[in-house]
């Protein structure tokens, strides 16, 4: 159960609308280049891919390789289309996965 | 006679002489602009993910059965105040006790669980949200005077020496302020944050993973978290920056 | 498959033999993580466009000159572009000249997005360039670089 909040830009959003969205998830990001004390190496340990689903499609994801920093924030735009559910996936190695929802309201 | 008068200097012990309340500056004050944007965006700050965490946390009853927190204490606005006079005394311990300490009492005694571990995140989580409901308020250390003998120890520990490079609190915090130190502004220590997102772990961390890694700098060997020594000098630091404004949680370089 | 260490077949390894092994490994050990050498990113871009040469222009790179911690690193990528459904960015790539790895992140977009606007958090190992890349509907590359001066480098304390 991973701690995570996804934000949509609060405002009365009406169709066609760009609106913005931001999340962000407690994840350490492991790059897999850092060593212990004694030299071992510790494992990798990343989010890989985070998706954002609205309205039927995808309508946002994102690769990320270790070079993004622990606790990973991101903040796109998208196309206000018709009032629904905002679903965010993040997964990532050793079956990491965790998704949020949060609802999109467009202004008849 | 003149290298009488300086060697009775280089051997008379070190005082300790609080800093002016209008210079204290606090370690949001002399961190770079891009850091303080992301303490104060609640959302971008990393140790808010801490706070959420003990959101969850604080409602939750015990597996084994024991009340919430919730179920005591009510919200978590009814904390406003108590981060912020802490660390107190505990009077059935008969000695003084942190934030930290305190909830794991709680858990202990009122929710019949083992207390989580220090620094662990979920005693981090719980610290980081009722520390959160002091943002804001000044620093006050209660005027107990059964507290007077831990903070005699703790402003004893600030002015020793410590370590293979020898050095005390006061030498870089007190005589060397704002001055440049491999890169970095040294601050002048006070403990508005905690627990507070650090760049340098990557994580939330308490007062005391601090004050570890302080003395690990000197080559001392630390203090455990939680030891009545980090608990004396917690005890000294708040009262060194007494009417200082919290700022917990938040984000340190 | 025989180690380079490994003695020739049929002799005893001598106490001097035993001893070079032992400081060959300790000297891997201590060699310090591999850093991306600016070919490295370089093929990387290249690796990303498939070959051609990416155009500077359209692409704003925002990212502090001067970082304090290369821990969190704030960075921001508009690009100067419609995002209609005949002609939009497809992918915005970012890119680092000396961190172990050069990819950072790679982001999809289409048409939906309405603005092609992403902001993230990366980190950065030492002073560096970083790239950032727009591939449009059309098949073009655009780019933008900036150069970043970090204090204290994404190494961490305990």
């Amino acid at each position: 159960m991973a701690t995570a909040s996804v934000l949509i830009q609060r405002g009365h959003h009406r169709k066609g609308d760009i609106v913005t969205l931001k999340a962000i998830i407690a994840h350490p990001m492991e790059t897999g280049y850092r060593r212990t004390e004694q030299g071992a190496v510790i494992a990798r340990n990343i989010i890989r891919r985070f998706t954002c689903h609205y309205d039927g499609v995808e309508v946002f994801a994102c690769d990320l390789f270790p070079a993004i920093a622990a606790n990973p924030l991101i903040a796109f735009t998208t196309v206000a289309t018709r009032t629904g559910p905002v679903t965010f996936t993040w997964t990532g190695d050793n079956g990491f996965h965790h998704a949020e929802t949060a609802t999109l309201t467009v202004m008849d | 006679m003149r290298r009488l008068l300086l060697l009775l200097l280089l051997v008379l012990p070190v005082r300790a002489e609080d800093i002016p309340p209008g210079q204290r500056l606090s370690g949001f004050e002399t961190m770079g602009a891009e850091a303080q944007a992301m303490q104060r965006d609640d959302f971008a700050n990393p140790a808010m993910l801490s706070v959420r965490e003990g959101e969850a946390l604080w409602s939750a009853a015990p597996a084994e059965g024991g009340p919430s927190c919730q179920s005591c204490h009510g919200g978590p606005a009814t904390m406003r105040g108590v981060a912020a006079r802490y660390p107190a005394f505990e009077t059935r311990q008969g000695a003084a006790v942190d934030l930290a300490g305190r909830i794991r009492l709680c858990q202990q005694d009122r929710q019949g669980v083992a207390p989580a571990a220090r620094e662990s995140g979920a005693l981090l989580a719980l610290e980081a949200l009722v520390a959160l409901q002091s943002r804001g308020l000044p620093l006050a250390p209660p005027g107990d005077a059964r507290l007077d003998a831990a903070l005699a120890r703790g402003r004893a520990l600030y002015t020793t020496r410590f370590g293979q490079l020898d050095l005390a609190c006061i030498h870089c915090h007190d005589r060397n302020r704002g001055k440049s130190l491999g890169g970095t502004i040294i601050p002048q220590g006070h403990p508005t944050g905690y627990p507070l997102f650090r760049m340098e772990w990557q994580a939330t961390g308490s007062l005391h993973r601090r004050l570890r890694n302080c003395m690990a700098g000197v080559r001392a060997e630390p203090f455990p978290p939680g030891a009545p020594e980090m608990i004396d000098l917690e005890l000294y630091l708040k009262h060194r920056a007494a009417g200082m404004m919290m700022d917990a949680p938040a984000v340190r370089p | 498959m025989s180690s380079p260490f490994s003695p020739p077949s049929g002799s005893e390894p001598d106490r001097r033999f035993v001893l070079a092994l032992g400081a060959g490994m300790a000297a891997s050990i201590m060699v310090r993580p591999v850093r991306a050498e600016p070919e490295d990113m370089t093929r990387a871009i290249l690796a990303f466009t498939g070959g051609a040469a990416p155009t500077p222009g359209k692409v704003a790179l925002d990212i502090a000159p001067l970082v304090e911690n290369g821990n969190a690193v704030g960075v921001e990528v508009r690009v100067d572009h419609p995002m209609r459904a005949d002609d939009h960015v497809t992918e915005i790539a970012l890119f680092t000249e000396k961190n172990p790895q050069a990819d950072v992140a790679v982001f999809h977009l289409s048409p939906r997005a309405g603005r092609a606007h992403v902001v993230t958090r990366m980190r950065l190992a030492t002073s560096q360039h970083v790239t950032a890349l727009a591939r449009l509907s059309d098949g073009s590359f655009w780019t933008d670089t900036r150069e970043v001066i970090v204090t204290i480098a994404a190494c961490t304390e305990d």
